[in-house]
């Protein structure tokens, strides 16, 4: 046996309600947090991702609590991310439950962190969550911030080289192009990050049919997350793993009772 | 009573509340005499080997693990709480590596294999005697670690590979381990830890 892929739901939180958009924008409430965790977890997913949007403190308080309240009932890993911006703060939600954090925009703007971070707490609890998007940079992809709004100036594969040296566990790449369009995960993308990097690549942004998830294990990715195609029902995630096992990928089926 | 030890490594509360599910009480605990004292110790760890032994050190934690095996009492490792159990650990060492607890002979070193940390589920290959993977004998478990345990130690092994074959998972009498976390592993995961509580 080997490694299985690994599919990860998630879910955009603000304010303590699950939305989820199309490039970043447009939201529609997609339902109470904790209760699809839970329902994610007993459907199968192996892993389970919060993102948290809220603008607000008093949102973050409340994604701190949704992470507890989730921690308490789901025993599959769960990651963090959203507004983290010190050592100080992975604390908190680590202590809350979660078992990894995102970082992204405060690692563009200070990439010591990084390694502060994967010092602390070890690179296995740090993902970098990389939003790109097609552009006229080095290597044709480009960082942005700010969900997808701004371009920063910085080459992504760059970033991902550098990032990987300062100590993170993971990478989260996302599809600026892609995100909530349903019309496949950007595949040279995918490719592109997998030739310079050597932790596991997490393939985000644009999953729709269920072929477009075997092309990003094809491209390289180790795992594959999707948010909207799970939320709207288009796909159960035992649909996604059926059909990846039948073409012989390694999924993890179903725990027996 | 199963007593989760707490030297500041990681988050413990799913820990505790994956043990809870047992039906045994769960503490979560630094003191020695609660540590001591409980029907079952478990010793959880994320993050590296030398920072895993300096909190443990903290606490006393070597000291409580040896106190807990020569009195019969059982100790399960988790992760970083398996791979202190070995004499040594090489991991970010460049002067010969780290001493460990130094129940079980030999080192754990960095994994071979392309794509590291090893992340995400795998299968053990478990011995058909064993206790702790009863019922769950072809379930996957969580891991996340670089590092490893390649040779033999204990009574029976579970193996796993990655790149390479690694131990995963070890049942000594007195002392279990395994290298994945059950208490992230779903229903597989939880009804691992119901066969070793129920061994209390």
């Amino acid at each position: 046996m080997t490694l299985s892929v690994r599919i990860i739901a998630c879910l955009d939180v603000t304010d303590g309600r699950v939305v989820k958009g199309v490039n970043f924008t447009n939201l529609v409430d997609a339902g109470d947090p904790v209760e699809m965790a839970a329902l994610y977890g007993a459907e199968g997913a192996d892993e389970l991702t919060f993102l948290d949007i809220s603008a607000s403190v008093i949102g973050r308080e409340t994604t701190l609590d949704i992470v507890r309240r989730t921690a308490e009932q789901v025993f599959i890993p769960l990651t963090v991310g959203g507004g983290i911006r010190s050592v100080e703060d992975v604390d908190r939600l680590l202590r809350a439950g979660a078992d990894k954090v995102s970082i992204n925009t405060a690692a563009i703007a200070r990439p010591e962190l990084i390694a502060e971070i994967a010092d602390r707490f070890g690179s296995q609890v740090l993902v970098l969550s990389v939003d790109a998007r097609r552009a006229r940079t080095d290597s044709g992809f480009e960082v942005t911030t700010h969900g997808g709004r701004e371009g920063v100036g910085i080459d992504a594969l760059a970033w991902v080289e550098k990032a990987c040296a300062l100590g993170v566990g993971e990478i989260l790449l996302n599809s600026m192009d892609a995100d909530g369009t349903r019309a496949g995960y950007d595949i040279g993308m995918i490719t592109a990050v997998r030739e310079v990097s050597k932790v596991p690549l997490i393939a985000s942004g644009g999953a729709g049919s269920l072929e477009d998830f075997s092309a990003a294990l094809d491209a390289g990715a180790d795992a594959l997350l999707a948010a909207s195609v799970f939320h709207f029902g288009i796909h159960r995630i035992g649909d996604v793993k059926s059909y990846l096992d039948s073409h012989k990928y390694p999924v993890r089926m179903q725990a027996a009772k | 009573m199963i007593a989760i030890l707490d030297y500041g490594s990681g988050n413990l509360r799913s820990a505790e509340r994956a043990f809870a599910t047992s039906g045994l009480d769960v503490v979560v605990t630094s003191d020695r005499d609660s540590a001591l004292e409980a029907d079952g110790l478990v010793v959880p760890g994320v993050g590296a080997f030398a920072a895993c032994m300096k909190g443990l050190n903290a606490v006393d934690g070597a000291a409580i693990i040896r106190e807990r095996i020569s009195k019969e009492r059982p100790v399960l490792g988790i992760c970083i709480g398996m791979q202190i159990l070995f004499s040594k650990g090489t991991e970010h060492s460049e002067n010969g590596g780290h001493t460990g607890v130094g129940i079980w002979p030999g080192e754990v070193s960095l994994l071979s294999a392309p794509i590291l940390p090893h992340m995400g589920w795998n299968s053990v290959k478990s011995d058909s005697s064993s206790l702790l993977f009863q019922g769950v004998e072809d379930e996957s478990f969580y891991f996340v670690h670089s590092y490893a345990a390649k040779t033999a130690v204990g009574k029976l092994q579970g193996w796993t590979t990655h790149g390479e074959e690694f131990l995963s998972a070890v049942e000594d009498g007195y002392v279990c381990a395994t290298q994945f976390h059950p208490e992230k592993s779903g229903a597989a995961g939880l009804a691992l830890i119901k066969n070793w509580s129920k061994s209390l």
